[in-house]
């Protein structure tokens, strides 16, 4: 067994530390507790089991109806979400919500996140729509609005994107001028696919005080010279509006600029870093939908007198997508423990709570990337496997497997695109490590020592059933900090314009939190999971040498990009060194939780127990 | 008035149950547990009682130490306080319904609400062996007039109409509905369409962690819990076999008649 120490441990959060954001390259893998799925508390397990009875008895029925925007009926299924509370989660007590922490707050999104069309709608609402007013707001604004979200009398939205500025969201050219008197300011200007537009009441809206200071402001929908453009006909997620706005002179009380004037920056990437979080959460739920409906389909469908869940190569695709799954929820839940754990540093009525939440939202800013990255590509193989299972069936609109493929799509470009987010990952690494908030030279100088030298890198570290994935984990974290630091000093500040280096490298960041988030879960699994731990650790096993594989693959490239010419075979030479050459056959693994997967007939490893 | 409901932790009606190869016992382990329906239609129906009439609701269950999660719920529902009697033991409906009648004895409830049956074993016999234990009378079964679909269910109005120390009780039975009034204290046990279970909201998770459970062992109270009934073999329904196309109704009823002998 490896050696265990604390990442975290609820309960007594005062004397644990967390690890630091990106963390996860500083230290072995796999050597320090983190916190899982199998850690929920049973008040965690009951919001959960309220979410998904609610959105599979209030919702689901109605998914013909929301798909075609029904008049009225988003409205009332949110107000009927704020009576279970839903939207109370993220409101501290204070303002009389329930302030819970995020690990419940993203567990009722990914419940929630099995109709597209809701889910989208109710975190515009709920998540950027009212975060900004939650953390930015005066304490009169949110005295007035904030019990208004919680019951959803009014509707939230999130106004950022241009017509011109989309990922370059700073690029805006939305005008706020303070009007003569000095009582209001007047926006001119407008924005594109707008989440909720066409239901909401207030918006925030992102404008640049005399063009130039970037800033957030509170804004009524029924304000004078505010127009809502006609509803956008959508690839996916149908059923949730989206619409242009376009201001025309529109007047704002002085007093509903949210936060500092010129510092909007701060909101829209603090509300992002949320955003990125939840989202990577919520894909969970939908690709766990997806993944019931492919396997019961199949349970069903025969072809040459066989059910489709008797040959091996469907089998092998419900095994993908539960792996997938799992190494999301590995990711996803370790991170919320964390921002957890950071963030009860902090008492929640203290005035200044939602400052320092933001403050470990920040820090944690590289895993809510890597999550959204992730995420939303796990769910876009998983709808892809679906729609294959069912063939042509999958390609008709009757199948819930169709919408499924349709909705998904957007997670890679809502919230940041995917693009976005990997350059943001190894720059966000490279800045803190100038800044000296995250030793990875030292790390990088030890890992360059030890494949110069010719014997093999790093003894075996541990015996436990899952040693050999513990190693495959520590070589990964190895190759990725060798050439993150490799192609930092190589290419100094031309790094920057490397974009498909900066992928690469961010691939490998990605998988680094992932295979070590994957295979320490399975470990814990034997004391928090034992009924299902050989499950835990096929999941763990299968995933490990999957990304190890892929891990090296990349590893190479990004060397040989770097070193067209004279060092390459030596640096190639080195990285070899982390290979270990030994494997393991998948298929047979594959095969049993592909089998669990049909006897369930569902993703296996269930929150309620 | 106080009014005591069972909820009974069952393994997830939604997920096949798996039997050991040997065929002496059902598989339990890894699989999810969920309340009893028919349980939470049973705290339902004492919470819109006692909000038409005042009182309190006691919420029971007898199991194992997660017996706890669903005990909670019903408080999370709305009920008042838990009673958990807990016991590893398996129990059989006798064995529940004498560690029942014990505890009241000591609650004196003027009513106790109960699943019909739990959807793990059906037995649909507690409620039954209660009111034989305790001597008072029992309405099984039951409904609600209108249905699911009435406005009596809209406005959330409890199925049960109490009235001048009577509780009256739609019941269903085979070819219809029965009313009939019981002389209270009674037993009541639900059927499905009695009421639309609310949702737990999430204030109300949180409220409930605050409310007064508590645990007893169910040993204490001197109930002999072996069990009467013994489980002799599990074994899975037959496997259907495979139907035959007929070309017309003459040969249908042919084949009834001489080769099924179902009709004469």
């Amino acid at each position: 067994m490896v050696a265990q120490v604390h990442e975290m441990s609820p309960g007594s959060a005062a004397d644990a530390k967390p690890s630091p954001g990106g963390g996860f390259l500083l230290e072995n893998a796999c050597h320090r507790d983190i916190f899982t799925a199998e850690k929920f508390s049973e008040e965690q397990r009951a919001f959960y089991k309220t979410a998904l009875d609610f959105v599979e008895k209030e919702v689901v029925p109605h998914h013909k109806e929301i798909e075609v925007k029904a008049e009225g009926l988003m409205p009332r299924l949110l107000r009927k979400a704020g009576e279970l509370g839903f939207h109370m989660i993220d409101i501290p007590e204070r303002f009389g919500g329930l302030g819970l922490d995020k690990t419940t707050s993203l567990l009722v999104s990914e419940a929630i996140a099995r109709q597209g069309s809701f889910s989208v709608a109710l975190g515009a609402h709920n998540g950027i729509g009212m975060l900004p007013l939650v953390f930015y707001g005066s304490d009169a604004l949110r005295n007035e609005w904030l019990p208004k979200f919680a019951t959803a009398e009014i509707i939230g939205a999130y106004a950022l994107t241009e017509p011109g500025s989309g990922s370059d969201a700073l690029g805006a050219k939305t005008t706020a001028v303070l009007s003569p008197d000095g009582k209001h300011w007047i926006l001119n200007g407008s924005k594109m696919w707008i989440t909720n537009a066409g239901i909401a009441d207030v918006f925030t809206v992102f404008a640049k005080i005399d063009g130039k200071k970037f800033s957030a402001f509170f804004v009524d929908a029924k304000s004078p010279g505010l127009t809502v453009g006609a509803e956008e006909h959508k690839m996916g997620i149908r059923g949730s509006s989206t619409c242009a706005l376009t201001f025309e002179d529109v007047k704002v009380p002085k007093e509903n600029l949210l936060g500092e004037e010129g510092r909007g920056h701060k909101i829209a990437f603090n509300i992002l870093n949320i955003g990125r979080l939840r989202l990577g959460v919520a894909v969970m739920g939908g690709a766990k939908r997806v993944l019931e409906v492919a396997t019961l389909y199949a349970k069903e469908r025969k072809q040459f007198g066989k059910s489709l869940t008797e040959f091996r190569i469907i089998q092998q695709k419900l095994a993908d997508m539960a792996v997938g799954i799992y190494t999301a929820e590995s990711m996803s839940y370790r991170t919320t423990g964390l921002v957890d754990i950071a963030a009860s540093r902090s008492a929640k009525d203290d005035p200044e709570h939602e400052k320092h939440l933001q403050d470990v939202l920040e820090e944690y800013n590289i895993e809510s990337s890597i999550m959204k990255v992730f995420g939303s590509e796990v769910l876009d193989s998983v709808v892809d496997d679906g729609v294959q299972i069912h063939g042509g069936y999958g390609y008709s609109e009757e199948y819930a497997v169709e919408v499924a493929y349709r909705d998904s799509r957007i997670n890679r470009i809502f919230e940041g695109t995917n693009e976005i987010n990997r350059m943001l990952i190894p720059g966000t690494i490279l800045k803190r490590a100038m800044k000296g908030e995250l030793d990875v030279l030292p790390v990088a100088q030890e890992v360059q020592q030890s494949l110069s030298k010719a014997q093999s890198p790093i003894p075996p570290l541990g015996d436990g059933p899952l040693a050999q994935e513990v190693q495959l984990a520590e070589l990964v974290r190895r190759a990725t900090v060798y050439v993150v630091a490799t192609a930092a000093m190589k290419l100094m500040t031309e790094l920057e314009k490397e974009q498909e280096q900066l992928t690469l490298l961010a691939d490998m960041c990605i998988d680094t939190y992932a295979i070590d988030s994957t295979v320490r879960r399975a470990i814990q699994a034997a004391k928090d999971d034992p009924q299902n731990v050989a499950l835990h650790e096929a999941m763990a096993t299968v995933a490990a040498y999957t990304i190890y594989e892929r891990a090296l693959a990349r590893a190479r490239r990004i060397v040989i990009e770097l070193f067209p010419d004279e060092d390459q075979y030596t640096r190639a030479m080195e990285l070899r060194r982390l290979d270990i050459n030994e494997t393991l056959p998948l298929f047979p693994l594959q095969r049993m939780i592909a089998a669990k997967v049909i006897e369930a007939g569902a993703y296996p490893l269930h929150y309620l127990r | 008035m106080k009014i005591l409901v069972t909820m009974k932790r069952v393994t997830d009606y939604e997920r096949k149950v798996k039997i050991a190869p040997d065929g002496s016992h059902l598989i339990t382990e890894g699989m999810n547990f969920v309340a009893n329906p028919f349980d939470e239609i049973a705290v339902e129906e004492a919470l819109r009682l006692t909000k038409a009439h005042g009182g309190e609701v006691v919420v029971f269950s007898a199991g194992p130490k997660d017996a706890a999660q669903q005990i909670r719920q019903g408080l999370a529902m709305g009920a008042d306080r838990g009673i958990h009697l807990l016991t590893d033991k398996e129990l059989d409906s006798d064995a529940v319904a004498r560690l029942l009648a014990k505890v009241v004895d000591q609650e004196k409830p003027d009513l106790v609400i109960l699943g019909k049956q739990a959807t793990d074993d059906d037995a649909n016999q507690a409620g039954q062996l209660l009111a034989g234990y305790l001597g008072w009378a029992q309405g099984t079964f039951a409904s609600k007039h209108e249905g699911l679909e009435g406005p009596e269910e809209k406005a959330q109005k409890p199925g049960l109409a109490i009235e001048g120390g009577k509780v009256h009780v739609v019941r269903e039975v085979d070819g219809g509905l029965e009313t009939i009034a019981l002389d209270m204290p009674a037993v009541v046990t639900t059927d499905l369409r009695l009421n639309h279970p609310r949702f737990t909201t999430l204030p109300n998770i949180m409220k409930a962690k605050k409310k007064k459970l508590d645990e007893v062992t169910a040993e204490s109270l001197g109930v002999d819990l072996s069990p009467k009934v013994k489980m002799l073999r599990f074994s899975e329904p037959p496997a259907r076999t495979a139907g035959q196309i007929v070309d017309s109704v003459d040969t249908l009823i042919h084949k009834l008649k001489n080769e099924r002998k179902v009709i004469a």
